[in-house]
Protein backbone atom coordinates (compact mmCIF):
# COMPACT_ATOMS: atom_id res chain seq x y z
CA UNK A 1 0.00 0.00 0.00
CA UNK A 2 1.16 3.56 -0.73
CA UNK A 3 1.69 6.01 2.13
CA UNK A 4 -1.05 8.55 2.76
CA UNK A 5 0.94 10.59 5.28
CA UNK A 6 4.62 10.56 6.13
CA UNK A 7 6.11 12.19 9.20
CA UNK A 8 9.86 12.30 9.56
CA UNK A 9 12.31 13.83 12.03
CA UNK A 10 9.69 16.04 13.68
CA UNK A 11 10.90 18.27 16.52
CA UNK A 12 8.20 20.32 18.28
CA UNK A 13 8.33 22.62 21.29
CA UNK A 14 5.88 24.19 23.74
CA UNK A 15 7.73 27.43 24.39
CA UNK A 16 11.29 26.32 25.11
CA UNK A 17 10.30 22.81 26.19
CA UNK A 18 10.81 20.14 23.54
CA UNK A 19 7.88 17.69 23.36
CA UNK A 20 8.49 15.74 20.15
CA UNK A 21 11.98 14.40 19.43
CA UNK A 22 12.61 13.50 15.79
CA UNK A 23 9.25 11.73 15.59
CA UNK A 24 8.71 9.57 12.54
CA UNK A 25 5.55 7.78 11.37
CA UNK A 26 3.97 6.55 8.16
CA UNK A 27 0.25 6.18 7.60
CA UNK A 28 -0.56 3.81 4.78
CA UNK A 29 -3.38 4.37 2.34
CA UNK A 30 -6.70 3.22 3.83
CA UNK A 31 -5.30 1.97 7.14
CA UNK A 32 -6.34 2.73 10.71
CA UNK A 33 -3.14 3.53 12.56
CA UNK A 34 -3.39 3.77 16.30
CA UNK A 35 -1.16 5.81 18.61
CA UNK A 36 -0.77 4.32 22.07
CA UNK A 37 1.18 5.68 25.00
CA UNK A 38 0.98 6.99 28.54
CA UNK A 39 -0.53 10.37 29.36
CA UNK A 40 1.84 13.12 28.28
CA UNK A 41 3.74 10.85 25.89
CA UNK A 42 3.04 13.13 22.91
CA UNK A 43 0.06 11.52 21.13
CA UNK A 44 -2.19 14.59 20.99
CA UNK A 45 0.82 16.80 20.26
CA UNK A 46 1.59 14.62 17.24
CA UNK A 47 -1.92 15.23 15.89
CA UNK A 48 -1.63 18.97 16.61
CA UNK A 49 1.73 19.07 14.87
CA UNK A 50 0.21 17.47 11.76
CA UNK A 51 -2.50 20.17 11.80
CA UNK A 52 0.04 22.97 12.28
CA UNK A 53 -1.38 23.92 15.69
CA UNK A 54 2.04 23.20 17.20
CA UNK A 55 4.71 24.42 14.84
CA UNK A 56 7.56 22.13 13.97
CA UNK A 57 11.09 23.53 14.27
CA UNK A 58 12.55 20.78 12.13
CA UNK A 59 11.21 17.76 10.30
CA UNK A 60 8.59 17.11 7.70
CA UNK A 61 4.92 16.13 7.45
CA UNK A 62 3.97 15.13 3.91
CA UNK A 63 0.49 14.40 2.63
CA UNK A 64 1.29 12.65 -0.64
CA UNK A 65 3.25 15.34 -2.49
CA UNK A 66 2.15 18.21 -0.26
CA UNK A 67 4.46 19.43 2.51
CA UNK A 68 2.22 20.43 5.42
CA UNK A 69 4.80 21.99 7.75
CA UNK A 70 4.84 25.73 7.23
CA UNK A 71 1.27 25.87 5.93
CA UNK A 72 -1.08 28.11 7.97
CA UNK A 73 -3.31 25.84 10.12
CA UNK A 74 -6.47 26.71 8.15
CA UNK A 75 -4.85 25.46 4.92
CA UNK A 76 -4.16 21.97 6.30
CA UNK A 77 -7.85 20.86 6.26
CA UNK A 78 -8.16 22.19 2.71
CA UNK A 79 -5.17 20.04 1.73
CA UNK A 80 -7.11 16.97 2.90
CA UNK A 81 -6.53 16.36 6.62
CA UNK A 82 -9.46 16.54 9.04
CA UNK A 83 -9.06 16.61 12.81
CA UNK A 84 -11.59 15.61 15.46
CA UNK A 85 -10.09 16.81 18.76
CA UNK A 86 -10.54 15.33 22.20
CA UNK A 87 -13.74 16.62 23.83
CA UNK A 88 -15.56 17.03 20.45
CA UNK A 89 -15.64 20.87 20.51
CA UNK A 90 -18.90 21.33 18.66
CA UNK A 91 -20.55 24.68 18.04
CA UNK A 92 -22.96 24.10 20.90
CA UNK A 93 -25.37 26.94 20.08
CA UNK A 94 -25.80 25.75 16.50
CA UNK A 95 -28.12 22.99 15.36
CA UNK A 96 -26.85 19.68 14.01
CA UNK A 97 -27.69 20.85 10.46
CA UNK A 98 -25.76 24.11 10.95
CA UNK A 99 -22.71 22.26 12.30
CA UNK A 100 -22.70 20.07 9.20
CA UNK A 101 -23.27 23.08 6.96
CA UNK A 102 -20.19 24.84 8.39
CA UNK A 103 -18.16 21.76 7.48
CA UNK A 104 -19.57 21.69 3.96
CA UNK A 105 -19.06 25.41 3.29
CA UNK A 106 -15.25 25.25 3.50
CA UNK A 107 -14.89 23.30 0.31
CA UNK A 108 -18.26 24.35 -1.07
CA UNK A 109 -19.51 20.78 -1.05
CA UNK A 110 -23.11 20.10 -1.81
CA UNK A 111 -26.04 17.91 -0.96
CA UNK A 112 -24.42 14.63 -2.06
CA UNK A 113 -21.60 14.91 0.49
CA UNK A 114 -24.12 15.83 3.20
CA UNK A 115 -26.20 12.78 2.37
CA UNK A 116 -23.15 10.49 2.27
CA UNK A 117 -22.07 11.73 5.71
CA UNK A 118 -25.57 11.30 7.15
CA UNK A 119 -25.63 7.75 5.77
CA UNK A 120 -22.60 6.95 7.92
CA UNK A 121 -24.22 8.53 11.01
CA UNK A 122 -27.98 7.96 10.51
CA UNK A 123 -28.86 9.08 14.05
CA UNK A 124 -27.93 12.64 13.07
CA UNK A 125 -30.57 12.67 10.35
CA UNK A 126 -33.24 12.49 13.08
CA UNK A 127 -31.64 15.32 15.04
CA UNK A 128 -30.95 17.88 12.32
CA UNK A 129 -32.88 20.73 13.98
CA UNK A 130 -31.70 19.96 17.50
CA UNK A 131 -29.10 22.21 19.14
CA UNK A 132 -25.85 20.27 19.17
CA UNK A 133 -25.11 21.15 22.80
CA UNK A 134 -28.18 19.12 23.82
CA UNK A 135 -27.07 15.87 22.10
CA UNK A 136 -25.81 12.90 24.11
CA UNK A 137 -22.04 12.35 24.33
CA UNK A 138 -22.07 9.62 21.67
CA UNK A 139 -24.20 11.68 19.30
CA UNK A 140 -21.91 14.66 19.81
CA UNK A 141 -18.93 12.50 18.91
CA UNK A 142 -20.69 11.29 15.78
CA UNK A 143 -21.50 14.88 14.83
CA UNK A 144 -17.88 15.93 15.36
CA UNK A 145 -16.79 13.12 13.03
CA UNK A 146 -19.54 13.91 10.51
CA UNK A 147 -18.50 17.56 10.41
CA UNK A 148 -14.88 16.59 9.79
CA UNK A 149 -15.92 14.19 7.02
CA UNK A 150 -17.73 17.03 5.22
CA UNK A 151 -14.23 18.13 4.20
CA UNK A 152 -13.90 14.82 2.29
CA UNK A 153 -10.48 14.25 3.88
CA UNK A 154 -7.85 11.84 2.66
CA UNK A 155 -6.60 11.54 6.23
CA UNK A 156 -8.68 11.68 9.40
CA UNK A 157 -7.17 12.34 12.83
CA UNK A 158 -9.27 11.14 15.77
CA UNK A 159 -8.25 12.01 19.31
CA UNK A 160 -9.79 9.65 21.86
CA UNK A 161 -13.22 9.45 20.21
CA UNK A 162 -14.59 6.95 22.74
CA UNK A 163 -13.56 8.91 25.84
CA UNK A 164 -16.40 9.10 28.37
CA UNK A 165 -18.91 7.16 26.24
CA UNK A 166 -21.07 4.23 27.30
CA UNK A 167 -20.27 0.80 25.77
CA UNK A 168 -23.08 0.83 23.17
CA UNK A 169 -21.87 4.17 21.85
CA UNK A 170 -18.25 2.99 21.82
CA UNK A 171 -19.33 0.10 19.60
CA UNK A 172 -21.03 2.54 17.21
CA UNK A 173 -17.96 4.75 17.00
CA UNK A 174 -15.80 1.69 16.26
CA UNK A 175 -18.22 0.67 13.50
CA UNK A 176 -17.99 4.15 12.03
CA UNK A 177 -14.19 4.03 11.98
CA UNK A 178 -14.31 0.63 10.29
CA UNK A 179 -16.82 1.94 7.76
CA UNK A 180 -14.53 4.88 6.94
CA UNK A 181 -11.68 2.47 6.27
CA UNK A 182 -13.89 0.67 3.77
CA UNK A 183 -14.43 4.01 2.05
CA UNK A 184 -10.68 4.49 1.71
CA UNK A 185 -10.15 7.12 4.44
CA UNK A 186 -6.80 6.71 6.21
CA UNK A 187 -7.11 7.30 9.94
CA UNK A 188 -4.75 8.07 12.79
CA UNK A 189 -6.50 7.16 16.01
CA UNK A 190 -5.35 8.16 19.47
CA UNK A 191 -6.90 5.69 21.87
CA UNK A 192 -6.44 4.58 25.49
CA UNK A 193 -8.55 1.41 25.34
CA UNK A 194 -6.50 -1.52 24.15
CA UNK A 195 -9.58 -3.60 23.24
CA UNK A 196 -10.77 -0.75 20.98
CA UNK A 197 -7.38 -0.69 19.30
CA UNK A 198 -7.45 -4.43 18.71
CA UNK A 199 -10.90 -4.27 17.15
CA UNK A 200 -10.31 -1.48 14.61
CA UNK A 201 -6.59 -0.81 14.07
CA UNK A 202 -4.32 -2.22 11.37
CA UNK A 203 -1.08 -1.08 12.96
CA UNK A 204 -0.11 0.48 16.27
CA UNK A 205 2.70 2.92 17.11
CA UNK A 206 3.84 3.24 20.70
CA UNK A 207 4.84 6.77 21.67
CA UNK A 208 7.03 7.40 24.67
CA UNK A 209 8.62 10.71 25.67
CA UNK A 210 7.85 12.31 22.33
CA UNK A 211 9.37 9.50 20.22
CA UNK A 212 7.84 6.56 18.32
CA UNK A 213 9.45 3.57 20.07
CA UNK A 214 7.92 0.77 18.06
CA UNK A 215 5.36 0.19 15.32
CA UNK A 216 3.68 -3.21 15.09
CA UNK A 217 0.81 -4.87 13.26
CA UNK A 218 -2.28 -5.54 15.34
CA UNK A 219 -1.80 -9.31 14.96
CA UNK A 220 1.57 -9.05 16.69
CA UNK A 221 -0.16 -7.16 19.51
CA UNK A 222 -2.62 -10.02 19.99
CA UNK A 223 0.18 -12.53 20.08
CA UNK A 224 2.37 -10.56 22.48
CA UNK A 225 0.31 -8.48 24.95
CA UNK A 226 3.48 -7.67 26.89
CA UNK A 227 4.33 -5.00 24.33
CA UNK A 228 1.36 -2.97 25.58
CA UNK A 229 2.40 -3.49 29.18
CA UNK A 230 5.90 -2.26 28.35
CA UNK A 231 4.78 1.08 26.89
CA UNK A 232 1.39 1.78 28.43
CA UNK A 233 1.62 -0.04 31.75
CA UNK A 234 -1.57 -2.14 31.28
CA UNK A 235 -2.51 -5.04 29.04
CA UNK B 1 -36.14 26.36 7.48
CA UNK B 2 -37.74 28.30 4.64
CA UNK B 3 -40.70 29.06 6.91
CA UNK B 4 -38.31 30.47 9.50
CA UNK B 5 -36.68 32.69 6.90
CA UNK B 6 -40.09 33.98 5.80
CA UNK B 7 -41.05 34.77 9.39
CA UNK B 8 -37.77 36.62 9.92
CA UNK B 9 -38.14 38.67 6.74
CA UNK B 10 -41.78 39.45 7.56
CA UNK B 11 -40.83 40.65 11.05
CA UNK B 12 -38.16 43.01 9.68
CA UNK B 13 -40.54 44.44 7.07
CA UNK B 14 -43.18 44.99 9.79
CA UNK B 15 -40.67 46.81 12.03
CA UNK B 16 -39.59 49.11 9.19
CA UNK B 17 -43.23 49.74 8.21
CA UNK B 18 -44.15 50.48 11.85
CA UNK B 19 -41.29 52.98 12.14
CA UNK B 20 -42.50 54.59 8.91
CA UNK B 21 -46.05 54.82 10.25
CA UNK B 22 -44.88 56.32 13.55
CA UNK B 23 -43.66 59.36 11.59
CA UNK B 24 -47.30 60.35 11.08
CA UNK B 25 -48.60 59.75 14.59
CA UNK B 26 -45.85 60.65 17.05
CA UNK B 27 -45.92 63.99 18.88
CA UNK B 28 -42.97 66.30 18.02
CA UNK B 29 -40.86 65.43 21.08
CA UNK B 30 -41.02 61.64 20.56
CA UNK B 31 -40.67 62.13 16.80
CA UNK B 32 -37.30 63.83 17.40
CA UNK B 33 -36.23 61.24 19.96
CA UNK B 34 -37.01 58.33 17.66
CA UNK B 35 -35.02 59.87 14.78
CA UNK B 36 -32.02 60.13 17.12
CA UNK B 37 -32.62 56.63 18.50
CA UNK B 38 -32.67 55.12 14.99
CA UNK B 39 -29.26 56.64 14.19
CA UNK B 40 -27.84 55.43 17.51
CA UNK B 41 -29.42 52.00 16.91
CA UNK B 42 -27.38 51.84 13.69
CA UNK B 43 -24.29 52.47 15.84
CA UNK B 44 -25.42 49.60 18.10
CA UNK B 45 -26.04 47.34 15.07
CA UNK B 46 -22.45 47.91 13.98
CA UNK B 47 -21.25 47.06 17.48
CA UNK B 48 -23.51 43.98 17.57
CA UNK B 49 -21.95 42.57 14.41
CA UNK B 50 -18.55 42.35 16.09
CA UNK B 51 -19.62 41.64 19.67
CA UNK B 52 -22.81 39.64 19.23
CA UNK B 53 -21.94 37.58 16.17
CA UNK B 54 -18.12 37.35 16.15
CA UNK B 55 -17.84 37.37 19.96
CA UNK B 56 -15.24 40.16 20.07
CA UNK B 57 -15.87 42.49 22.99
CA UNK B 58 -14.47 45.90 22.04
CA UNK B 59 -14.34 48.83 24.44
CA UNK B 60 -13.27 51.26 21.75
CA UNK B 61 -16.12 51.57 19.30
CA UNK B 62 -16.53 55.26 20.09
CA UNK B 63 -13.51 55.78 17.82
CA UNK B 64 -15.40 54.42 14.80
CA UNK B 65 -18.52 56.47 15.58
CA UNK B 66 -16.27 59.53 16.07
CA UNK B 67 -14.38 58.75 12.84
CA UNK B 68 -17.67 59.05 10.97
CA UNK B 69 -18.69 62.07 13.00
CA UNK B 70 -15.46 64.04 12.50
CA UNK B 71 -14.80 62.54 9.05
CA UNK B 72 -18.06 64.08 7.86
CA UNK B 73 -18.23 67.12 10.17
CA UNK B 74 -14.75 68.60 9.67
CA UNK B 75 -14.95 68.82 5.84
CA UNK B 76 -18.43 70.41 6.15
CA UNK B 77 -17.21 73.06 8.59
CA UNK B 78 -13.74 73.78 7.23
CA UNK B 79 -14.06 73.07 3.50
CA UNK B 80 -17.76 73.65 2.90
CA UNK B 81 -18.38 70.09 1.62
CA UNK B 82 -21.93 69.07 0.79
CA UNK B 83 -23.86 66.28 2.50
CA UNK B 84 -23.06 63.39 0.05
CA UNK B 85 -19.32 64.13 0.02
CA UNK B 86 -19.21 64.56 3.80
CA UNK B 87 -21.12 61.30 4.38
CA UNK B 88 -18.75 59.43 2.03
CA UNK B 89 -15.72 60.96 3.82
CA UNK B 90 -17.10 59.88 7.21
CA UNK B 91 -17.74 56.37 5.95
CA UNK B 92 -14.28 56.12 4.39
CA UNK B 93 -12.66 57.35 7.62
CA UNK B 94 -14.43 54.55 9.53
CA UNK B 95 -13.44 51.87 7.00
CA UNK B 96 -9.76 52.89 6.98
CA UNK B 97 -9.55 53.29 10.75
CA UNK B 98 -11.24 49.95 11.47
CA UNK B 99 -8.96 48.16 8.97
CA UNK B 100 -5.82 49.58 10.61
CA UNK B 101 -7.06 49.04 14.18
CA UNK B 102 -8.27 45.54 13.24
CA UNK B 103 -4.89 44.54 11.82
CA UNK B 104 -3.24 45.53 15.12
CA UNK B 105 -5.87 44.73 17.75
CA UNK B 106 -6.94 41.34 16.35
CA UNK B 107 -3.52 39.98 17.24
CA UNK B 108 -4.86 39.95 20.80
CA UNK B 109 -7.82 38.10 22.31
CA UNK B 110 -10.26 38.38 25.23
CA UNK B 111 -9.36 40.89 27.91
CA UNK B 112 -6.29 42.05 25.99
CA UNK B 113 -8.50 42.87 22.98
CA UNK B 114 -10.81 44.91 25.21
CA UNK B 115 -7.90 46.88 26.64
CA UNK B 116 -6.15 47.42 23.30
CA UNK B 117 -9.33 48.72 21.64
CA UNK B 118 -10.03 50.96 24.65
CA UNK B 119 -6.50 52.37 24.48
CA UNK B 120 -6.81 53.12 20.77
CA UNK B 121 -10.13 54.86 21.44
CA UNK B 122 -8.50 56.93 24.19
CA UNK B 123 -5.80 57.96 21.71
CA UNK B 124 -8.57 59.06 19.35
CA UNK B 125 -10.29 60.97 22.15
CA UNK B 126 -7.07 62.79 23.06
CA UNK B 127 -6.41 63.56 19.38
CA UNK B 128 -9.68 65.49 19.31
CA UNK B 129 -8.20 67.80 21.98
CA UNK B 130 -4.72 67.82 20.44
CA UNK B 131 -6.17 69.15 17.20
CA UNK B 132 -8.42 71.52 19.13
CA UNK B 133 -7.87 74.36 16.66
CA UNK B 134 -9.75 72.20 14.12
CA UNK B 135 -12.16 70.32 16.37
CA UNK B 136 -12.71 72.88 19.17
CA UNK B 137 -12.43 70.04 21.73
CA UNK B 138 -15.37 69.51 24.06
CA UNK B 139 -17.00 72.74 22.93
CA UNK B 140 -17.39 71.10 19.53
CA UNK B 141 -18.63 72.38 16.22
CA UNK B 142 -22.10 73.25 15.07
CA UNK B 143 -22.95 72.61 11.43
CA UNK B 144 -24.89 75.48 9.89
CA UNK B 145 -28.49 74.69 8.93
CA UNK B 146 -28.02 75.71 5.29
CA UNK B 147 -25.19 73.18 4.92
CA UNK B 148 -27.45 70.32 6.04
CA UNK B 149 -29.37 69.90 2.82
CA UNK B 150 -29.08 67.85 -0.38
CA UNK B 151 -29.68 69.47 -3.76
CA UNK B 152 -31.33 67.26 -6.41
CA UNK B 153 -31.39 69.55 -9.49
CA UNK B 154 -33.97 72.19 -8.62
CA UNK B 155 -35.20 70.30 -5.56
CA UNK B 156 -33.67 70.97 -2.18
CA UNK B 157 -34.00 68.31 0.52
CA UNK B 158 -33.71 70.12 3.85
CA UNK B 159 -32.40 67.66 6.44
CA UNK B 160 -33.17 70.03 9.31
CA UNK B 161 -36.87 69.58 8.61
CA UNK B 162 -38.13 67.09 11.25
CA UNK B 163 -39.99 64.86 8.77
CA UNK B 164 -37.12 64.75 6.26
CA UNK B 165 -34.69 64.10 9.09
CA UNK B 166 -36.85 61.27 10.46
CA UNK B 167 -37.15 59.70 7.01
CA UNK B 168 -33.41 60.01 6.37
CA UNK B 169 -32.70 58.31 9.74
CA UNK B 170 -35.24 55.59 8.89
CA UNK B 171 -33.69 55.07 5.44
CA UNK B 172 -30.23 54.57 6.98
CA UNK B 173 -31.67 52.31 9.68
CA UNK B 174 -33.59 50.19 7.14
CA UNK B 175 -30.60 49.82 4.81
CA UNK B 176 -28.29 48.77 7.65
CA UNK B 177 -30.90 46.45 9.17
CA UNK B 178 -31.48 44.62 5.88
CA UNK B 179 -27.74 44.51 5.13
CA UNK B 180 -27.11 43.08 8.61
CA UNK B 181 -29.86 40.49 8.16
CA UNK B 182 -28.38 39.39 4.83
CA UNK B 183 -24.87 39.34 6.30
CA UNK B 184 -25.70 37.25 9.38
CA UNK B 185 -27.72 34.73 7.36
CA UNK B 186 -24.93 34.38 4.78
CA UNK B 187 -22.06 31.92 5.05
CA UNK B 188 -19.92 34.83 6.35
CA UNK B 189 -22.35 35.34 9.26
CA UNK B 190 -22.35 31.64 10.09
CA UNK B 191 -18.56 31.55 10.12
CA UNK B 192 -18.55 34.51 12.53
CA UNK B 193 -20.85 32.62 14.89
CA UNK B 194 -18.60 29.56 14.57
CA UNK B 195 -15.59 31.73 15.49
CA UNK B 196 -17.47 33.04 18.51
CA UNK B 197 -18.31 29.51 19.59
CA UNK B 198 -14.84 28.00 19.06
CA UNK B 199 -12.19 29.78 17.04
CA UNK B 200 -9.65 26.96 16.94
CA UNK B 201 -12.26 24.46 15.76
CA UNK B 202 -13.35 26.87 13.03
CA UNK B 203 -9.76 27.15 11.86
CA UNK B 204 -9.53 23.35 11.84
CA UNK B 205 -12.46 23.28 9.43
CA UNK B 206 -10.38 25.30 6.98
CA UNK B 207 -11.46 28.88 7.71
CA UNK B 208 -9.00 31.77 7.91
CA UNK B 209 -10.37 33.11 11.18
CA UNK B 210 -8.13 36.20 11.24
CA UNK B 211 -9.35 37.30 7.80
CA UNK B 212 -12.98 36.72 8.81
CA UNK B 213 -12.57 38.64 12.06
CA UNK B 214 -10.89 41.49 10.19
CA UNK B 215 -13.75 41.59 7.69
CA UNK B 216 -16.21 41.72 10.62
CA UNK B 217 -14.22 44.53 12.22
CA UNK B 218 -14.24 46.58 9.00
CA UNK B 219 -17.96 45.98 8.43
CA UNK B 220 -18.65 46.91 12.04
CA UNK B 221 -16.45 50.03 11.83
CA UNK B 222 -18.12 51.09 8.57
CA UNK B 223 -21.63 50.78 10.05
CA UNK B 224 -20.63 52.72 13.19
CA UNK B 225 -18.98 55.41 11.05
CA UNK B 226 -22.11 55.63 8.88
CA UNK B 227 -24.09 56.25 12.08
CA UNK B 228 -21.59 58.94 13.16
CA UNK B 229 -21.67 60.67 9.77
CA UNK B 230 -25.48 60.57 9.73
CA UNK B 231 -25.59 61.95 13.28
CA UNK B 232 -23.57 65.05 12.41
CA UNK B 233 -25.52 65.64 9.19
CA UNK B 234 -28.96 65.18 10.76
CA UNK B 235 -28.39 66.77 14.18
CA UNK B 236 -25.69 69.29 13.28
CA UNK B 237 -23.25 68.87 16.13
CA UNK B 238 -19.76 67.35 16.54
CA UNK B 239 -18.21 67.17 20.02
CA UNK B 240 -15.53 65.26 21.89
CA UNK B 241 -18.12 63.53 24.14
CA UNK B 242 -18.92 61.24 21.21
CA UNK B 243 -15.31 60.05 21.18
CA UNK B 244 -15.21 59.39 24.94
CA UNK B 245 -15.29 56.01 26.72
CA UNK B 246 -18.97 56.62 27.50
CA UNK B 247 -19.80 56.15 23.81
CA UNK B 248 -17.84 52.88 23.76
CA UNK B 249 -19.84 51.50 26.69
CA UNK B 250 -23.28 52.71 25.57
CA UNK B 251 -23.54 50.47 22.47
CA UNK B 252 -22.44 47.50 24.59
CA UNK B 253 -25.23 48.29 27.05
CA UNK B 254 -27.83 48.76 24.30
CA UNK B 255 -26.85 45.46 22.66
CA UNK B 256 -26.82 43.53 25.95
CA UNK B 257 -30.22 44.93 26.85
CA UNK B 258 -31.86 44.23 23.48
CA UNK B 259 -30.13 40.90 22.89
CA UNK B 260 -26.65 40.26 21.50
CA UNK B 261 -26.55 38.43 18.16
CA UNK B 262 -30.13 39.37 17.31
CA UNK B 263 -30.64 41.74 14.38
CA UNK B 264 -33.37 43.77 16.09
CA UNK B 265 -31.88 43.68 19.58
CA UNK B 266 -29.86 46.90 19.11
CA UNK B 267 -33.03 48.84 18.26
CA UNK B 268 -34.95 47.39 21.21
CA UNK B 269 -32.06 48.09 23.60
CA UNK B 270 -31.51 51.66 22.39
CA UNK B 271 -35.21 52.57 22.56
CA UNK B 272 -35.59 51.02 25.99
CA UNK B 273 -32.50 52.69 27.44
CA UNK B 274 -33.52 56.10 26.08
CA UNK B 275 -36.99 55.93 27.53
CA UNK B 276 -35.81 54.34 30.76
CA UNK B 277 -33.56 57.33 31.43
CA UNK B 278 -36.13 59.81 30.19
CA UNK B 279 -39.02 58.21 32.06
CA UNK B 280 -37.22 57.79 35.38
CA UNK B 281 -36.13 61.44 35.28
CA UNK B 282 -39.73 62.53 34.63
CA UNK B 283 -41.09 60.28 37.40
CA UNK B 284 -38.72 61.77 39.95
CA UNK B 285 -39.52 65.30 38.83
CA UNK B 286 -43.21 64.68 39.54
CA UNK B 287 -43.14 62.48 42.64
CA UNK B 288 -39.82 63.35 44.32
CA UNK B 289 -38.60 66.71 43.00
CA UNK B 290 -35.69 66.88 45.45
CA UNK B 291 -34.37 63.52 44.27
CA UNK B 292 -34.32 64.05 40.53
CA UNK B 293 -30.55 63.62 40.38
CA UNK B 294 -30.92 59.98 41.45
CA UNK B 295 -32.70 58.92 38.24
CA UNK B 296 -29.76 56.64 37.47
CA UNK B 297 -30.67 54.62 40.58
CA UNK B 298 -34.03 53.78 39.01
CA UNK B 299 -32.32 52.95 35.71
CA UNK B 300 -29.93 50.65 37.61
CA UNK B 301 -32.74 48.79 39.38
CA UNK B 302 -34.61 48.39 36.09
CA UNK B 303 -31.47 47.03 34.43
CA UNK B 304 -30.87 44.53 37.25
CA UNK B 305 -34.44 43.27 36.89
CA UNK B 306 -34.02 42.96 33.13
CA UNK B 307 -30.78 40.99 33.53
CA UNK B 308 -32.49 38.69 36.05
CA UNK B 309 -35.50 37.95 33.88
CA UNK B 310 -33.88 38.34 30.44
CA UNK B 311 -30.30 37.10 30.91
CA UNK B 312 -29.60 37.02 27.18
CA UNK B 313 -31.20 40.41 26.55
CA UNK B 314 -34.84 40.86 25.64
CA UNK B 315 -34.83 39.40 22.13
CA UNK B 316 -32.09 36.89 22.97
CA UNK B 317 -34.22 35.44 25.77
CA UNK B 318 -37.38 35.50 23.64
CA UNK B 319 -35.46 33.59 20.95
CA UNK B 320 -34.20 31.04 23.46
CA UNK B 321 -37.58 30.40 25.05
CA UNK B 322 -40.21 30.96 22.40
CA UNK B 323 -38.96 31.93 18.94
CA UNK B 324 -35.93 29.98 17.74
CA UNK B 325 -36.40 31.47 14.29
CA UNK B 326 -35.49 35.02 15.41
CA UNK B 327 -32.31 36.01 13.54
Amino acid sequence: MADALTISGLDCFYGETQVLFGLGLTLRQGEVHCLLGRNGAGKTTTLKAIMGLVSARTGSVRLGDIELTGLPPHEVPKAGVAYVPQGRRLFAEMTVAENIEIGLMTRQRGKDVREAVLDIFPVLRERLRQRSGTLSGGEQQQLAMARALCLEPRVLLLDEPTEGLMPSMIAKIRQSVASLRERGVSTILVEQRVEAVLSVADRVSFIENGRVRETVGVDRLREDPDIVKRYVGVS
Amino acid sequence: MKGDACKAIALHVIVIAALFALNFVLPPYHHGVLARVMVLAVFAMGYNLLFGYAGLLSLGHAMFFAAGLYGAGLPMVHFGWGVPGAFAAGLLAGVLLSAVIGLLALRTKGVAFMIVTMMFAQVGYLLVYYFGSWTRGDEGLVIQQQARAIQFGATRLDLTNPVTRYMAALALFAIVLIATLIMVRSSFGRVLVAIRENEERTRMLGYDTFANKLAAMVASGAICAAAGAAYVILFGYVGSTFASIQYSILPLLWVLLGGAATTLGPLVGTVLMFYLIDGSGDLLKIYAPGWNISYLGIVGVALILLVLFFPKGILGTIRDRWARWLP
